[in-house]
């Protein structure tokens, strides 16, 4: 019977244009990196007269003091930087809780900074910092403070980086929480009120455990991100003073088109790629669309 | 959700709280077009001032000296094809992943739900040397290929959440109205769509418009995105404040825009996922 053929073939029709360009554009070029990790290629040659090395350049990457200070430095600001988010966001929900009339103009505006592309955020905190004519010196100085070299300093630039992804992402966690509380039940909280609970402990006894799951996706995600990035630091400070705000994607990049070693980055993108897939995992297991249907 | 008069007027400290992580969230993009609009003298002033006669130069700068407007232009054809694209096959495929049961569907959805956090720093090598092998590589379409692949997942994932929400009576409706599955698609599946779309178009473009480092090793000086080409403006002997400040204001203003347009697509967008409903 050709029309229950047609039948079947149908989802596949649907899904071969979207599936081609993913295999082209992000499975391929995944395989091919796995592939260049095992060859010794400078940049600028032909792949012909590159090395096969085997395992040399994961040997080579495990034994580098660079790939994990860098490695340091990018966990250091993902629980710095991702726990200070959390506090504040969810500290500023709890506050900001009741639906109060002028909302939605303002939760428009917190979401100003996370669509600014992240090449104007560096830009922008890199000014801000400036040591010579930064707004931030300027205010300390009228402050009576003593003006910092904020991006000259390496203590000082790692805490640049972190206030600036704070700014950044804050308002994410803001937005998430709040939706959550919005789908909250009304009766959960009637119930702890009228057995006695107080603003506390409805808090830490009811609202949180019930946002547990919106709380630990919103925290793999901002973690994914902070191994993801590299667009704002690489305007900001481009990994320096030293090593001090060099996250790792940065190094992967600055491996291939600085130090001009496509297999070595390639075999660091490796690594970057196994702990970006654990963590896009562990949401998964959390909250999976497709068990959320099942469920339903 | 509730007409807005039936809203309450918040307590004083609300709104003073309010104001203040407002106020947080804009003066740096303030202080960003503030600066785009001062003369070297006063960007480098030791003097911050807030009051000064605003230049439109940076920008007159940046089109005479470095003809930004090309790079936009270069820009605007990126985003809009990969908008356009990545909408097209992600609703199809997604279509088909939330209403028909078929031979590989689950491998494809958990393949989708990892590759939607893939860092563009694993991809950045790769896909300058395939890309070349390719003859792509220093052209628009190519640039248009890898955004296109790196935002299918995610806008596949957003609008199967949307499907999934449509009631599927209409379609089974149209079905036995002797309609066939891809006249269903267009006809009843679409149209319901529409606000799923917009989120994916907004987050689509923002992507494509915003991002700077495939758009960097996958271009020439011709090809050039509007991110990439500011590059342009940080030299050995430092950065061009105001020209730089002026193609920055360029580079947030789509999305700044957008973001007013449409602010409930785009919190849709974001929560999309992880909070149900």
């Amino acid at each position: 019977m050709p029309s229950a053929r047609l039948a079947r073939l149908t989802p596949y029709v649907y899904i071969l244009p979207a599936v081609l360009v993913m295999l082209a554009g992000l499975v391929y070029p995944i395989l091919s990196a796995v592939r260049l990790g095992f060859y010794d290629w400078p940049l600028g040659t032909d792949f012909d007269s590159a090395r096969f090395v085997g395992f040399q350049a994961f040997a080579e990457m495990l034994a580098s003091t660079q790939v994990w200070t860098s490695m340091g430095i990018t966990v250091a600001f993902v629980l710095i930087a991702v726990s200070a988010e959390l506090v504040l966001g969810i500290a500023l929900a709890l506050f900001l809780e009741k639906p109060v009339r002028g909302m939605r103009f303002f939760r428009t505006v917190f979401v100003l900074p996370m669509m600014v592309a992240p090449i104007c955020v560096g830009l922008i905190w890199r000014y801000l910092f400036d040591a010579n004519f930064g707004p931030i010196n300027h205010l300390s100085a009228w402050l009576g403070l003593s003006p910092q070299a904020w991006l000259a300093d390496p203590v000082l630039a790692f805490s640049a980086m972190v206030i600036t992804d704070i700014w950044q992402w804050t308002p994410f966690v803001l937005i998430m929480v709040l939706a959550g509380l919005q789908g909250l039940d009304e009766s959960v909280i009637e119930a702890a009120r009228i057995d006695g609970a107080n603003a506390w402990q409805q808090i830490v006894r009811v609202k949180l455990p019930i946002l547990k799951p919106i709380l630990i996706v919103t925290l793999l995600a901002r973690m994914i991100d902070g191994f993801r990035g590299l667009e704002v630091i690489y305007v900001m400070t481009f990994g320096g003073p030293g090593l001090s705000t060099e996250l790792f994607s940065l190094h992967i990049f600055k491996a291939a088109f600085i130090s001009q070693k496509l297999g070595y980055s390639s075999a660091l993108s490796i690594l970057l790629l196994v702990i970006v897939s654990a963590l896009s995992l562990a949401i998964l297991l959390i909250s999976n669309p497709l068990k959320a249907k099942a469920r339903r | 959700m509730s007409h807005p008069t039936s809203v309450p007027r918040g307590s004083p400290l609300h709104y003073l709280m309010l104001a203040l992580l407002a106020t947080a969230c804009l003066l740096p993009l303030v202080i960003m077009t503030m600066t785009s609009l001062k003369t070297e003298a006063q960007i480098f002033d030791t003097q911050w001032s807030w009051l000064f006669a605003p230049t439109l130069d940076n920008y007159r700068a940046v089109v005479e000296e470095n003809h930004i407007e090309r790079y936009m232009l270069n820009s605007l054809k990126v985003s809009l094809a990969a908008t356009l694209i990545t909408l097209m096959l992600g609703t199809m495929c997604a279509y088909a992943m939330a209403r028909f049961r078929f031979l590989g569907r689950e491998p494809l959805s958990y393949s989708t739900l990892i590759l939607r956090t893939l860092p563009p720093a694993v991809l950045a090598v790769p896909v300058f040397v395939i890309w070349s092998a390719w003859g792509i590589g220093d052209t628009l379409s190519g640039v248009v290929l890898v955004y296109v692949a790196l935002n299918l997942p995610f806008t596949i994932w957003l609008l199967y959440g949307f499907i999934d929400q449509l009631p599927i009576e209409l379609e089974e409706a149209a079905a036995i109205d002797g309609c066939g599955p891809f006249r269903v698609f267009y006809k009843i599946v679409l149209p319901l769509l529409k606000p799923g779309l917009a989120a994916a178009a907004i987050f689509t473009f923002r992507l494509a418009w915003n991002e700077f480092i495939l758009g960097f090793i996958l271009t020439n000086r011709i090809t050039r995105t509007l991110p990439a080409s500011i590059s342009n403006y940080i030299t050995d002997t430092g950065v061009e404040w105001g020209k730089i400040m002026a193609a920055g204001v360029l580079i947030a203003l789509p999305p700044l825009i957008f973001t007013f347009v449409a602010a409930k697509q785009i919190i849709t967008g974001l929560t999309a996922g992880a909070v149900k409903g």
